[in-house]
C-alpha cells in the first residue's frame, strides 16, 4: 500500500516553521510537515533527534518557541492538551493504576461536556474493548494485565474518543520482540479499520518500514526527509538517512564532474561511477556512495558488469533465507552482500579466504552527501 | 538452619522488645486497673469495677481528647496537603530540598521550647496586643482550646507533610499528562488522579498524628494553662501528683480502648476509599 501525499485528500494536521528551544537547547529546528487524514506517519531517529518534542507539540504538552501548530486548518498553539481532539498512547502506557480497565478506557468520554449517558459510555469502551481483543476484561484491575495487554488497554483508552489524531509515543519499546512483531500487525489493521490518522514516534526502523506510510525521518532536531519507506529505502537523500533506513555499505568518494543532471564521482580505488544525486553536488565535493548489501552479486568469474571489485571473502553468516558475506576490497574496505539462498545454490557456498568478485547493476550505487 | 529458623531469629528482637516493653507493661495496667489506692498511695490488689465506674469523673479530659485530636488532624491535614503539593509537583528540584529541610528544621529544638515560645505569641503582649492596636479588644488566646488547637497542629505538621510528600512524589506525572490528553482539565485531574493517588500519603499521615495526639499532654500542659487537659495530662495527674495508681490504670485502659475502637474505623474508612487497590499502604 502506498500513500502519496500530493493526490491526498485532506491535511487534518500541519507544522510550519515550527521551532523549540529548552533554555538554550533547540529541540526541534523549523519543522515543516503536512500529515494528512487517514494516514499512518511515522517520526523516526535515535534519541535526542526531537521526534518527541515533535509529537508533544502535537499533543499540546509543549508550545511552539516559533511557528505555527495547525489542526484541520485551525492554529492550536495555544490550545492546552485537554482542549485538543487529540489522544496519545504514551510510551509506558500511563494507564490510572486506581482505575480498572473498563474506568481507564471510559475516562475521556467522562471528561467530556456535556455528560454522555452512562448506557453510551458503557457501549463505546466495550466496542473498544472488543475492537482491541480485550472483551470481558472490563472489570479487570490494571496490574492484573500483562505488558501486551495494558498496551492494548492504553491503545483503547486512546481509540475510544475517536481523535483526529492517534499519537503514539514509542508505544511497542516495552514489549518483547515476538509480541511487537504481533502488535506492528494489529496496529496497521487497526489504522485502517478506524480510519484515525496515527503518528507514530519511534527509534526502531523495522517498525517505521513495516507500518507507516509516510517516515518522517529527523536528525539533531531538524527533518532530514519524508517520503514512503519504499522512497526512503531506494532513494535515501543523504548517507544518514540510508544508514538509518535499512543497512547499507558506505564508501568514500570525491566528484570529479558535475553536471546538470550526471556527476561523476571517483572512488578510492581509483574507479569511477556516475549517478544522479538527489541534491546537486559541486565538483571537488566529498561525498559518500552506497550499497545496499542484497544488490550486491557475489562470484567467482569476473563478471561484465561496468565496475566488478576483487575480494577477499572473510567471513560467512548463514541466516537461513540469506547468507551474508563479508567481503574485503584492498582499496574500498569491506563489502556487506546479502546472498540469497537461490543465488547461492546456483554459484555455491564461498568459503573465508576465497577469492571472489562483487558488482552490482546499474542504478544501485548511490551518490550521496555525507 | 531452617528458613523458619532464620525467620525468627530476625523477628526475635523486635518480638522481644515488644514484649518486655508493650505487652507486660500494658498487661500490669490492666490488672492494676481492677486494684485499689493504697493508703500511701500506689497500688493495692484487689478485684474491683470501682475504678471504672469512676471514670465520668475524667469525662472532660477524654472529650477534650477526642474533639481536638481529630480537629487537629484535620486542620494539620489541610495546611500540610497544599505544602506537600506544592513541593513534590510544583516546586523546581533546585530548591526542593531546602524546603524540605526547613520542614524538619523545627525538630532540631525540644518540642518544649517551642511550645512556649507560643505562649509568648498567643499570650497577652503578642498577637492579643497587636489586635488590640488595629482595634479588635479582649481577645483571649493563651489557655484556650484554640491555643492547644494551634501548638499541635504546629507541633505535629512536619510528620502530615512527609507521608502525603512521598505519596505525591512518587506520582507517576505522565499520569498527570495523561489525563489532560483524554480531555481532563488541571482541577478534575487533581480530584481524579492526584488525589484518590495520594490517599496512603493522606492515610498514613493522618494516623501518625492522630494516634500521637490522643496521648498528647505536653501541648495542652503549656498552652492549655490547666484549662484545656487532655488524657494525657489526666494521666500524668493521676499517676505522678494523686498517685491513685489503679484509677490511673483504669483510664489509661480506656483511653487504650478508645484509641483501638478509633483507629479500626478509621482504618476501615480508608480501605474503603482507597477501594481495592493493591498499592494502599497504611503504616
Amino acid at each position: 500500500m502506498s500513500f502519496d501525499m500530493s493526490v491526498t485528500m485532506q491535511t487534518i494536521a500541519e507544522l510550519r516553521g515550527v521551532t523549540k528551544t529548552f533554555g538554550n537547547v533547540v529541540a526541534a529546528k523549523d519543522l515543516n510537515l503536512s500529515i494528512g487524514k487517514g494516514e499512518f506517519l511515522s517520526f523516526l531517529g535515535p534519541s535526542g533527534c526531537g521526534k518527541t518534542t515533535a509529537l508533544r507539540m502535537l499533543a499540546g504538552f509543549e508550545k511552539p518557541t516559533e511557528g505555527q501548530v495547525l489542526l484541520d486548518g485551525e492554529v492550536v498553539n495555544d490550545l492546552d492538551a485537554h482542549h485538543r481532539p487529540v489522544n496519545m498512547v504514551f510510551q509506558h502506557y500511563a494507564l490510572f493504576p486506581h482505575l480498572s480497565v473498563f474506568d481507564n478506557i471510559a475516562y475521556g468520554l467522562r471528561q467530556q461536556r456535556p455528560h454522555v449517558d452512562k448506557q453510551t459510555i458503557a457501549t463505546k469502551v466495550e466496542q473498544a474493548l472488543e475492537t482491541v481483543r480485550l472483551g470481558g476484561f472490563g472489570p479487570r484491575r490494571i496490574w492484573e494485565m500483562s505488558g501486551g495487554q495494558q498496551q492494548r488497554v492504553a491503545l483503547a483508552r486512546a481509540i475510544v474518543n475517536e481523535p483526529k489524531l492517534l499519537l503514539l509515543d514509542e508505544p511497542m519499546a516495552a514489549l518483547d520482540r515476538k509480541l511487537r512483531k504481533e502488535m506492528q500487525f494489529e496496529l496497521q489493521n487497526l489504522q485502517r479499520q478506524l480510519g484515525i490518522t496515527f503518528v507514530l514516534v519511534t527509534h526502531d526502523q523495522e517498525e517505521a518500514l513495516s507500518m507507516s506510510d509516510r517516515i518522517c525521518v529527523m536528525e539533531g532536531g531538524s527533518i532530514v526527509q519524508v517520503g514512503s519507506p519504499r522512497e526512503l529505502y531506494d532513494m535515501p537523500r543523504s548517507r544518514y538517512v540510508a544508514g538509518f533506513v535499512g543497512t547499507s555499505n558506505f564508501f568514500d568518494a570525491t566528484v570529479t564532474d558535475s553536471a546538470a543532471d550526471q556527476i561523476t564521482v571517483r572512488l578510492a580505488s581509483g574507479q569511477k561511477v556516475h549517478g544522479t544525486p538527489e541534491i546537486p553536488i559541486d565538483a571537488g565535493q566529498e561525498v559518500c556512495v552506497s550499497i545496499r548489501p542484497e544488490q550486491i552479486t557475489l562470484t567467482r568469474a569476473l563478471p561484465t558488469a561496468e565496475i566488478a571489485l576483487p575480494v577477499t571473502i572473510q567471513n560467512r553468516i548463514f541466516l537461513g533465507e540469506h547468507t551474508e558475506y563479508l567481503a574485503r576490497n584492498e582499496a574500498l574496505g569491506d563489502f556487506h552482500v546479502l546472498v540469497p539462498r537461490q543465488a547461492e545454490l546456483n554459484e555455491g557456498t564461498f568459503n573465508a579466504g576465497e577469492q571472489a568478485f562483487v558488482s552490482w547493476g546499474e542504478g544501485a550505487l548511490l551518490i550521496l552527501e555525507n | 538452619m531452617t528458613e523458619r529458623g532464620r525467620k525468627a531469629l530476625l523477628l526475635a528482637p523486635a518480638g522481644i522488645w515488644l514484649l518486655v516493653m508493650l505487652a507486660l507493661p500494658l498487661l500490669v495496667v490492666f490488672v492494676f486497673s481492677f486494684g485499689e489506692r493504697g493508703a500511701a498511695g500506689g497500688y493495692v490488689p484487689a478485684f474491683t469495677l470501682e475504678q471504672y465506674a469512676n471514670l465520668p469523673a475524667r469525662w472532660t479530659a477524654f472529650k477534650n481528647t477526642l474533639i481536638l485530636a481529630p480537629l487537629g488532624t484535620i486542620a494539620a491535614l489541610v495546611i500540610a496537603y497544599p505544602l506537600a503539593y506544592f513541593l513534590a509537583v510544583r516546586c523546581s528540584p533546585k530548591w526542593r530540598t531546602s524546603l524540605l529541610i526547613l520542614v524538619i528544621v523545627p525538630f532540631w529544638t525540644s518540642i518544649l521550647i517551642r511550645s512556649y515560645a507560643w505562649i509568648f505569641i498567643l499570650g497577652g503582649r503578642g498577637l492579643p496586643a497587636l489586635l488590640e492596636s488595629i482595634g479588635i479588644d479582649d481577645i483571649r488566646l493563651i489557655n484556650t482550646p484554640f491555643a492547644v488547637l494551634v501548638g499541635i497542629v504546629y507541633g505535629y505538621l512536619p510528620l502530615m507533610v512527609f507521608p502525603i510528600f512521598v505519596s505525591l512524589d512518587k506520582l507517576d506525572k505522565r499520569l498527570l499528562e495523561a489525563s489532560a490528553d483524554l480531555g481532563s482539565t488541571p482541577w478534575r485531574t487533581f480530584r481524579q488522579v492526584t488525589l484518590p493517588l495520594s490517599v496512603p500519603g493522606i492515610a498514613t499521615g493522618c494516623m501518625l498524628v492522630f494516634i500521637l495526639l490522643m496521648g498528647e499532654f505536653l501541648i495542652p500542659a503549656i498552652l492549655g494553662g490547666g484549662k484545656v487537659f487532655f488524657v494525657g495530662n489526666a494521666l500524668v495527674d493521676l499517676f505522678l501528683q494523686s498517685r491513685n495508681w489503679a484509677y490511673g490504670s483504669a483510664v489509661a485502659m480506656t483511653l487504650v480502648v478508645v484509641m483501638l475502637v478509633t483507629v479500626s474505623i478509621y482504618m476501615k474508612f480508608i480501605s474503603r476509599l482507597g477501594g481495592q487497590r493493591q498499592d494502599v499502604s497504611l503504616m
